[in-house]
């Protein structure tokens, strides 16, 4: 069949009529983080202020919510891709301005970004260096599409790889195709995606019946691509589960999405039932044999259901607690069908790999890893949000290119990889390449791409009881390591913060941190103990220093701080010690004050009060 | 198959030929090896999550050999220094979240984890150990719940599922603060827990214990102003030897009978007398519902966990249950009727104390139906497992003792009486009667194997006096939960249900001596029986002469008015209410 004989040619036309007929589109971001800065009331009074507007093109303006642009801090985010304009950090009252902005073409300059480092104020999207260095693929339509209507998605030829599969392909031929891409999973684990699904396709199923499973229970703390693509595009990762489908024998999905997502939720709802609608889904889809119908799952949000056992028992209803493997999934998986699972990107990049083939997904990222990957880059860079770069991009590339480097020009300290089953990377990583073995070689890990950059005012060892915080809170208690390990990894970890630990304890966390890694069940467990060994490994000192000298060289943990007054400098004003709340600071009027040790509680209330910066802290 | 390719691989470097194993661990222990558990359960399904069976397999590392399938030519390691250092964090870890009041605990003698603990040299704990201590739970007259023991290793919360289906016990909770409890953290007496005690039979800890009633049984034998007599359950004899170095399924009545007289019992009977009131109580019953077409399938009413799961589960089914009341109860009415009725001793002076492999049966005889102006039939009961700390408290040692016979006339049985305590006991029982009252005739073979073993579900056809009537026999409430569905989709082809709600029957009962990690010791107990039986003289209920006498002298005969007040009960639905109101004396 020729590629123009596809069905689905003659609903891109329609849809690209529709889309045309909507003049000048002013994309404002309705993802959750933009809807928080008040998107929603902005996109109800822009549609207000626009009906009878006249753009600067001459034509009609339409207001267009768009899934996340991934520049969240920004937010809320408007682009107008005709006129060029891109605005951050927009309110509601800025409204009359950005119509007259749209009337005449000329930018709201204060709405504009201001680059941290040149201090130009920029317009154009594609010139922020944030979206500049970036390489978006399974992101490529988040924020440049209504996720809410289906013929933005058709027009820019979604569903089209998936007639494609399924009227020109046999299912073996999209497994060799995945395969041949190199795509492995975005999830955290790194699997060839081609060998899962290979394994299912293969798996004998007792009633013929087998399921795709999307995993959509992002739990990292941090971490939001998989919520980006289910909000922002909800359409891509149908198109994938479908086509993963057909690949694998499949004619039922369900998506695993936690209940604290409702935006994707509802998004994920209306898209299933408008394709449905336009039989992209559902029985005979396009008129051929292959029928694939896609329910979703709501989780209540446990970290532990993002394991895929776990998430698979609790679709069955059952408590979400990981099952021994063997047997995998592929062969035994949901209600005890041979079940293909994969994560939400994994899934986004299987309509492009198919529609741009095998080798265009290969050309970009490194011998083995292939394509981008997408990362949640917080803490303490300039540019915070979602970015999506080629695998084997450098973590300085990511850092001080897209990210704009440290905010207030601190030092770079360590970057967290990986979210809480990651490690820690250090300055001698910043040219290390981001790949999934690279990263495990430098005791990391890709993970879902959580990456939380920390400056040199950073505590690692509280930044490692953070995380061990998480994932013993998070633990299914099913396995003693796991369940009882992290809870007492992380009862040193206080005592390290507290000043309260011993050399001994150190040996003691090493050692439980092993018995975890080895003894556990699941991928939770194995990994818990990461940031711990991580930090361990490249900031010993770190850790000597909380413990010996009972110092907190970033100065974070309070229980470790000493705060003094300079006899020399104090003026026996005595608004210290009317300010103290724990009663810990004496001295006569006009004389200087001391600071009993023993009852201080180190809440830094007299540093702030002190008029002549007479009260220091160690 | 002659075609089927000889399967090894090499535990410590010996070559071991396995088939169908479900795990590498089976073909581990089957290789002589020894490598610990805490939650793995042969009969249950695996868990994999005390991580104690850790094994190393070269070139794959560290595996859990529960759940781990075996594969040809893997080399594994039991006892490498890295598997060693796994199992001693485990159990330190498992200790410090434990309240190690060893000493006092009723598992003191066969704790795994303190057996473990041992073995591993966990000797002091690096762990702080601070926390608050949970409620112990003894609402249920069952069953004593410890959740400060509990090492999570969920083998009740799967045998409640799988055996019994009722999933009393789940966990609850994410991480550390994960437990398991009934559900929204109710007590195990305000559930529907039918008391069957398989939970406390899997427990690797003393976290689910069998109540304890021995010292009340104290007080009454050390009150000389009472007559304290026992009965002894037909599953109790042949596993009662095995704590004293015997084998399962050694039948020690007459030693039993020598030890309690040694503690203080005025009569030592037997409730394979009254298992045989019941055959012909509940074998005319069944003749009278068959003639009548109605409420049929009969089911048995002996298991009193059954019993009750129909009551809460079922209620509209209770109509089903035959009314005769179960051979413990029927034994408790008739003994103390006739003690106080014909030989004038004043009721609250004459004691019976049961000894059961049933935890269930603790209920039982609290309820109201079974007492008479609120002194119970049955005044209390003691498990298998109590009635072996009895006699070793009291310094008996039971597989010394030379056996002694019973007292008469509660202490008369016949072959059909023992085998109660095996799942297809009560049928095969029932049937050797019933046959020839209907028929006339006596049975030609006599032993009825198609009732036998020890699987879920077993089905016969008997042919009495041109009715046929088909005979089905569960065990387990996941079984029996099966046939109702049967019953009440119209579907049920079978005159006769007999139901043992333990894995087995009665010799499985969660009362018996612990027994989880060595399946074999069911069918050994069971085969006891069949022993015992095969080796008596009269097998058949109605041939019991201290029966027939019983009823020309007192009860008339099988269904008479006064073998009704006293040897049948009444069902009620207890779907709502379960033993709410019942409160032990």
């Amino acid at each position: 069949m020729e590629p123009n004989e596809l069905k689905i040619r003659e609903k891109q036309a329609e849809s690209a009529e529709k889309i045309a007929a909507q003049g000048t589109r002013v994309f404002v971001c309705a993802g959750t983080g933009c809807v928080a800065n008040g998107s929603l009331e902005i996109i109800e009074k822009l549609k207000e202020a626009g009906i009878n507007v006249q753009t600067i093109q001459e034509k009609k303006m339409t207001v267009v919510p768009t899934g996340c642009h991934g520049f969240c801090e920004k937010g809320a985010l408007m682009v107008i891709p005709d006129l060029h304009f891109t605005y951050t950090k927009v309110k509601l009252s800025d409204v009359p301005e950005i119509i007259e902005s749209i009337k005449t073409g000329v930018p709201v300059d204060r709405l504009l970004y201001v680059d941290p480092i040149t201090n130009e104020k920029i317009a154009k999207n594609e010139e922020i260096n944030f979206y500049a260095k970036q390489h978006r693929t399974s992101l490529c339509n988040c924020g440049h599409i209504n996720p809410e209507d289906i013929d933005d998605a058709v027009a820019i030829r979604e569903y089209e790889a998936l007639e494609k599969v399924i009227r020109t392909m046999t299912p073996e031929e999209v497994v060799k195709e995945i395969m041949d891409s190199g795509l492995r999973g975005r999830g955290g684990g790194g699997f060839p995606t081609g060998r899962k699904w290979m394994f299912t396709q293969a798996a004998k199923s007792p009633t013929g019946k087998k399921y795709v499973v999307c995993n959509g229970d992002e739990g990292d703390p941090g971490a939001f691509m998989d919520r980006s693509v289910m909000e922002g595009d909800p359409h891509k990762l149908l198109e994938g589960m479908a086509i993963a489908g057909f690949a694998v024998g499949a004619d039922e999905a369900y998506i695993y999405v936690r209940a604290e997502y409702p935006l994707a939720i509802k998004r994920l709802r209306i898209a299933i039932a408008q394709a449905e609608e336009r039989n992209l889904l559902g029985k005979n889809i396009l008129g051929t044999d292959f029928s694939f119908s896609i329910h979703i799952k709501e989780g209540a949000g446990a970290f532990v259901c993002g394991e895929e056992t776990a998430l698979i028992a609790s679709i069955e209803g059952e408590r979400g607690m990981p099952r021994p493997k063997p047997p995998f999934p592929a062969n035994k998986g949901l209600f005890g069908m041979p079940t293909l699972i994969n994560n939400v990107e994994t899934l986004a990049n299987v309509p492009l790999i198919m529609l741009n083939g095998a080798s265009w997904f290969a050309s970009m990222g490194t011998e083995k890893s292939k394509g981008t990957k997408t990362f949640a880059l917080t803490g303490e860079v300039n540019n915070t949000g979602l970015i999506e770069v080629p695998m084997g991009t450098t973590l300085r590339e990511v850092i001080f290119d897209i990210g704009g480097g440290i905010r207030n020009g601190k030092k770079f300290k360590a970057a967290q990889i990986g979210g809480p089953s990651g490690g820690c990377l250090t300055e001698k990583h910043l040219d290390l390449p981001l790949d999934y073995d690279s990263l495990i070689q430098a005791g990391a890990m890709i993970g879902s791409g959580g990456l939380v950059v920390m400056n040199e005012d950073t505590c690692i060892v509280d930044t490692a009881k953070f995380f061990m915080n998480f994932t013993q809170s998070e633990s299914c208690g099913k396995c003693v390591p796991c369940r009882e390990g992290t809870k007492n990894m992380l009862k040193i970890l206080d005592n390290i913060t507290k000043g309260k630990a011993k050399m001994e304890d150190l040996d003691l966390l090493q050692e439980l941190a092993r018995s975890i890694q080895a003894g556990s069940l699941c991928g939770l467990g194995k990994t818990a103990p990461n940031p711990v060994l991580s930090t361990l490994k490249y900031f010993y000192d770190e850790y000597v220093a909380h413990i010996k000298e009972k110092r907190c060289p970033a100065g974070v943990c309070s229980a470790l701080r000493t705060i003094t007054i300079d006899a020399d400098k104090c003026k026996g004003c005595t608004k210290c010690a009317r300010n103290c709340p724990a009663g810990a600071i004496k001295g006569e009027i006009r004389k200087a004050h001391e600071i009993d040790q023993a009852k201080c509680i180190k809440c830094g209330a007299c540093i702030s009060n002190c008029p002549f910066k007479a009260i220091k802290e160690a | 198959m002659s075609d089927t390719v000889r399967k090894t691989l090499f535990v410590e470097g010996k070559e071991v030929e396995f088939t169908d194993e479900k795990n590498l661990l089976e073909v581990i222990r089957k290789a002589g090896f020894e490598v610990p558990t805490l939650c793995y359960r042969p009969e249950l399904s695996t868990f994999g999550a005390c991580r104690m069976c850790v094994v190393e397999i070269e070139g794959r590392g560290i595996q859990s050999s529960c759940t781990m399938p075996p594969e040809p030519n893997i080399r594994v390691h039991v006892n490498t220094e890295k598997v060693r250092r796994i199992r001693k964090m485990v159990l330190e870890l498992l200790l410090s979240n434990h309240d190690m009041e060893c000493a006092t605990c009723v598992r003191s003698n066969d704790c795994e984890l303190k057996d473990l603990a041992n073995k591993y040299e966990v000797r002091d704990l690096r762990f702080s150990r601070k926390r608050t201590l949970a409620p112990i739970d003894d609402s249920s007259p069952s069953l004593v719940r410890d959740p400060n023991k509990c090492i999570l290793c969920g083998a009740c919360v799967r045998a409640c599922n799988e055996r019994q289906g009722l999933g009393i016990l789940a966990f609850v909770n994410r991480g550390s603060r994960t437990v398991v409890t009934p559900a929204l953290g109710m007590n195990l007496g305000d559930v529907d827990c039918v008391g069957c005690g398989q939970c406390a039979a899997v427990c690797p800890v003393g976290s689910i214990t069998v109540k304890s009633d021995i010292e009340s049984v104290r007080e009454l034998i050390d009150d000389k102003s009472k007559t304290v007599v026992c009965e002894i359950a037909p599953a109790v004899r042949v596993a009662a030897g095995e704590e004293f170095g015997l084998k399962a399924g050694e039948n020690v009545i007459g030693k039993l009978a020598a030890a309690l007289r040694m503690i203080g019992f005025d009569k030592v009977y037997d409730t394979n007398f009254s298992a045989d009131l019941t055959i012909m109580e509940e074998g005319t019953e069944l003749i009278g519902r068959i003639k009548a077409g109605e409420k049929l399938p009969l089911f048995t009413s002996c298991c009193p966990a059954w019993v009750k799961y129909v009551e809460t589960q079922h209620p509209d089914l209770v109509s089903h249950l035959s009314t005769a009341r179960s051979p413990q109860a029927m034994f408790g009415s008739l003994v103390k009727d006739v003690a106080v009725n014909r030989d004038g001793i004043k009721r609250e002076d004459y004691k019976i104390v049961s000894f059961m492999p049933c935890t269930a049966k603790k209920a039982e005889c609290l309820r109201e139906e079974f007492s008479v102006d609120g002194e119970r039939d049955v005044d209390f009961v003691l498990t298998t497992q109590e009635l072996i700390r009895l006699i070793k408290a009291s310094g008996i040692n039971l597989a010394a003792l030379e056996p002694e016979e019973l007292d008469l006339p509660f202490g008369m049985y016949t072959g059909a009486g023992t085998i109660f305590g095996a799942s297809g006991g009560v049928a095969e029982a029932a049937l050797r009667t019933v046959y020839e009252i209907v028929t006339g005739k006596a049975l030609d073979n006599i032993d009825i194997e198609a009732t036998r073993g020890l699987q879920g579900y077993k089905e016969l056809k008997a042919h009495l006096a041109g009715t046929e009537v088909k005979v089905v026999i569960v065990n387990t409430l996941k079984e029996a939960e099966k046939m109702l569905q049967k019953v009440i989709d119209g579907t049920a082809d079978f005159q006769v249900l007999e139901v043992m709600a333990c894995p087995g029957g009665c010799i499985g009962g969660g009362g018996q001596p612990i027994s989880c990690n060595d399946p074999a010791k069911k069918q050994m107990r069971a085969n006891g029986l069949y022993k015992e039986d095969s080796e008596l003289p009269l097998r058949k209920s109605h041939e019991n002469p201290e029966v027939k006498a019983i009823y020309d002298s007192w009860l008339e005969k099988p269904g008479s008015h006064k073998a009704h007040s006293l040897l049948h009960t009444s069902y009620v639905n207890r779907f709502e209410t379960c033993y709410k109101n019942q409160k032990s004396k």
